[in-house]
């Protein structure tokens, strides 16, 4: 059994990192030269580990299933990335970026990865500003900043609603710098299928080319897995329609330890679901919150006769109307965490205050902030997801206000990684979503942009350079060996055992099904009677996926159904373990909002006594976890009830 | 709504490829095109016929990998929009609608509507980026932007890399594409120093690889999903100018 060590270096908090910085072990240029890494994923955290691992001089090969290292889902990330530069001079520093991310993760993070997560944010801005990343300017030509949600102060760089965007190409092009350079080498439309362990060493990959089917192997001296999140188990989630956690669970299934899987995240601001045919959700953003206030009807009848079609929105009059947010917490107001908002949007659509055609729905309103503002700078902060709005559900939201309900988004949970982002197994490290690390039980909003960039630019170059340093005098393992040969094996066995069932049903069929169990008993409010049925429940639609499912064409060929069905497969066990670890996290905390443990107002209730811990579960087989502790210690913070009122 | 598709259908890169039609029933206006194309799928695998293939991703518009070109159109009918961000409602109950890949050389097909653009990575790859190594950037305040060269800059970093502006030209001419990473970087004070190398490799990349000339037809602009604006074309011409000349 491998041991939790998060080898969290000594020392006062605010200096661990540049200690261990000074401390570690380097590799030298012509050795570097010698040393493989192969990176999982092309997102923020991946193109970013891999640009700068080329740029240091070691060989990368970076892979990725869409069709370029550009169209990774940190793409779609809109309002913005959190760092302590504290331009506003509204009192932010590292210290403070530090406390409100430990705060708003409710008191389930490692201390020293998160403070080094906010030592290292200003230097991210710098980086993407160098890079030419269009940040929003004020006009003597200084960067903007805006607030988001979970904090008091103004710490966010924005590229209009296209944050993401301009970071992921920044990372991108960084990343094309050095594929011309030749220290990195690309395989787009590739996907990880497993990892091979050598001596009990990460030492490669399977990955599979998906325009011909074929099998390859592929040797790293070190694996980077970089693979986003795993909100797709809900089927229905603001994830890309590729997005998938099979890369982590194929490691998992070989000793690299899953922390935290019931840590999901609910955003508040989701356009709501329609129908059934709808494959995804889209966020509007939380910067949204900036200027939107959130309502609902203060009347039942109003609220019944909107959802009828009888009573407008515009005609409700003001007094009429509940501003549940500033009204629950008038100290964040309508800028509560994620969390905190999701569940209040909840209580009042089951209380029989939603709104829409579904009653799934609150309202984002714009009217008072045009009216001080005027149009036009809505526009220019907002356009494009006002623009997007209209085009999903044919309303104009500067004459209406907005309708939106929660959806799934985020995965704070995943695997668990030491202060190196090493796993428990050996030369397998986890960067980014894909990683459990620093945001507790919820994200604050524009900290993953920030977390993936972090991981990236600034912490795997480190760490991984100590590991790699002990690995000088590994020479080059051919692919031929054993391991490869058994690990190949095994993928095609699994591609042709699904092949092979011929089923009745479609992949989708079982990924809408799942979808659904996860929302109704494993989403926003879980209780102890909903979790064992969920977990009943995936275990019989496991059963039926694997005896019933249909996949066209063949394993030797471009096959969409088949990479999907992959998937679906990983998805049907990791629904399981979430529900399994909501199950046994009796308490309350962040996203985790067990029923049974709330207080009278309605809000969280954390029991530290007992679960003040990180649950890193080892895999043993199919459906047979084994929970583990980390528990966390915090030297710096004095732990509270998280209070926004 | 009734609808009545007829879809490109190519096994692979070397086959030749044909129009198949396909009628769909009791589609809701709501409804995405591309989930409209999901319904299309699921009964095609239960009737055991091959799905049809096509790229799509995030579903929200920003990724850039959906590439459908629609009754003539890429992304289709609706302006300023991707085809993932297109929806039923922009049809009518019995329209006949024509589905194919992207048409140009350097974008081949890879099988049905799915297609091959690793040319725009290469592009890039030439000099579409900044070279600054990691660790190595000064104070972002130290760099002053003034606001309206950086919205001009953001105007053209907004392109998402699709293609459509190819697919859209009668050239196959990327100079949209081009120009758009060309003008960001012209805009802002840090790109100076490469601009004129920059934009002599990309041009001459993106003329290896296939792409034809543009000769002002300023289709690329009328089907951008994300309104890039034909000036980029200006200022990339005048870039190159500049470039040749000193």
């Amino acid at each position: 059994m491998a041991e939790l060590n998060a080898k969290v270096p000594s020392g006062p908090l605010s200096s661990k990192w540049s200690r261990y910085k000074d401390h570690q072990n380097l590799v030298n240029p012509n050795n570097k030269r010698k040393l493989d890494i192969i990176v999982v994923g092309t997102g923020l955290a991946g193109a970013s580990a891999a640009a700068s691992l080329g740029e240091m001089g070691f060989n990368v090969k970076i892979f990725c299933y869409q069709d370029s290292p550009r169209r990774a889902h940190s793409i779609a990330a809109q309002g913005g990335i959190n760092a302590a530069k504290n331009y506003p001079n509204d009192g932010d520093s590292i210290y403070r970026l530090f406390y409100d991310t430990i705060k708003g993760g409710d008191y389930r993070a490692r201390e020293a990865n998160v403070y080094r997560l906010a030592e290292v944010s200003n230097a991210i801005i710098d980086q993407c500003v160098a890079q030419g990343v269009p940040f929003a300017r004020e006009y003597g030509g200084s960067l903007e900043n805006r607030s988001f949600g979970g904090a008091q102060v103004s710490r966010t760089f924005f590229a209009r609603g296209q944050t993401g965007q301009q970071l992921l190409l920044g990372a991108y092009s960084a990343l094309s710098r050095q594929i011309k350079l030749g220290t990195v080498k690309m395989f787009n439309r590739h996907e990880m299928m497993d990892v091979v362990i050598i001596d009990g060493k990460a030492r490669g990959i399977i990955a599979r080319d998906l325009i011909t089917g074929k099998l390859e192997r592929h040797f790293g001296h070190a694996v980077v897995i970089a693979s986003g999140g795993y909100g797709n188990v809900f089927y229905l989630s603001t994830n890309a329609m590729g997005s998938n956690g099979s890369a982590i669970w194929q490691i998992f299934k070989k000793g690299a330890f899953f922390a935290n899987p019931c840590f999901t995240q609910i955003h508040p601001t989701c356009i709501p679901v329609h129908g059934d045919y709808q494959s995804k959700l889209t966020l509007m953003s939380e910067s949204l919150r900036n200027d939107g206030r959130i309502w609902v009807p203060k009347k039942k009848e109003d609220a019944e006769a909107n959802r009828k079609g009888k009573l407008k929105a515009n005609d409700i009059p003001e007094e009429n109307r509940d501003y549940f947010l500033e009204r629950r917490y008038p100290a964040f107001g309508n800028l509560v965490p994620r969390d905190v908002a999701s569940r209040a949007a909840k209580e009042r659509c089951d209380a029989g205050y939603g709104v829409g055609p579904t009653g799934l729905a609150v309202f984002l309103d714009f009217k008072e902030s045009i009216g001080r503002l005027g149009k036009n700078v809505i526009e220019e902060r907002y356009g494009n997801l006002f623009q997007m709005y209209e085009k999903i559900v044919d309303e104009n939201p500067y004459e209406n206000p907005m309708m939106i309900y929660p959806a799934v988004h985020y995965t704070m949970g995943g695997v668990w990684v030491d202060y190196e982002l090493m796993s428990t197994v050996t030369g397998l490290f986890v960067a980014g979503e894909a990683n459990f690390s620093d945001h507790g039980a919820n994200r604050l909003g524009a900290s993953a942009l920030m977390q993936g960039l972090a991981d990236g630019y600034f912490v795997l170059p480190y760490t991984l350079q100590n590991y790699l340093s002990g690995e000088i005098k590994v020479a080059r393992i051919s692919t031929d060996k054993t391991e490869f040969a058994e690990t190949e094996k095994n993928v095609r066995q699994r591609l042709e055992k699904l092949m092979a069932i011929k089923g009745t049903k479609t992949v989708d069929h079982f990924h809408k099904e799942l979808g659904k169990i996860m929302w109704e008993n494993v989403g926003m409010g879980r209780t102890e009677a909903r979790l064992k049925k969920a977990i009943e429940l995936i275990r019989k639609l496991r059963a039926e996926f694997w005896k019933d499912v249909k996949i066209p064409g063949t394993p030797d060929e471009l096959n969409v159904e088949l990479e999907k069905a992959n998937r679906v497969a990983d998805f049907m066990e990791m629904g399981e373990l979430i529900a399994l670890d909501a199950l046994d996290r009796k308490e309350s905390c962040g996203g985790h909002f067990r029923e049974e443990y709330q207080t009278e107002e309605g809000e969280c209730l954390r029991n530290d006594q007992d679960y003040k811990y990180v649950a890193a579960w080892e895999y043993k087989s199919e459906g047979n976890f084994v929970l583990h502790k980390e528990p966390l210690v915090y030297e710096e913070i004095e732990v509270k009830q998280r209070v926004y009122k | 709504m009734k609808l009545i598709l007829k879809i490109w259908r190519q096994k692979d890169a070397k086959s030749s490829g044909k129009f198949v039609t396909y009628n769909l029933d009791n589609i809701s206006p709501n409804c995405s095109f591309l989930e409209m194309l999901d319904i299309l799928n699921e009964q095609l695998i239960s009737q055991d016929k091959d799905p049809v293939v096509f790229d799509h991703d995030c579903r929200e518009g920003i990724c850039g990998m959906c590439s459908l070109y629609i009754n003539g159109r890429p992304h289709g009918p609706d302006d300023a929009v991707t085809a993932c961000q297109l929806h039923m409602r922009k049809f009518r109950d019995g329209d006949t609608i024509i589905i194919e890949p992207w048409r140009a050389k350097p974008f081949p097909v890879i099988k049905d509507l799915m297609v091959d653009r690793t040319a725009f990575d290469k592009i890039i790859q030439e000099g579409g980026y900044i070279s600054v190594n990691t660790g190595g950037a000064a104070e972002a305040s130290s760099i002053l932007v003034s606001k309206k060269n950086a919205e001009l800059a953001m105007d053209a970093a907004a392109c998402i890399g699709c293609g459509a502006c190819v697919a859209a030209c009668k050239n196959a001419s990327a100079m949209l594409f081009v120009s758009a990473k060309v003008s960001q970087f012209a805009l802002l004070p840090q790109g100076q120093l490469e601009a004129k190398e920059r934009v002599k490799k990309m041009v001459k990349k993106m003329d290896e690889l296939g792409f034809g000339n543009c000769t002002n037809t300023y289709a690329c602009e009328a089907e951008c999903p994300k309104l890039i604006s034909r000036s980029n074309i200006a200022r990339m011409n005048r870039e190159f100018f500049c470039a040749k000349v000193s």
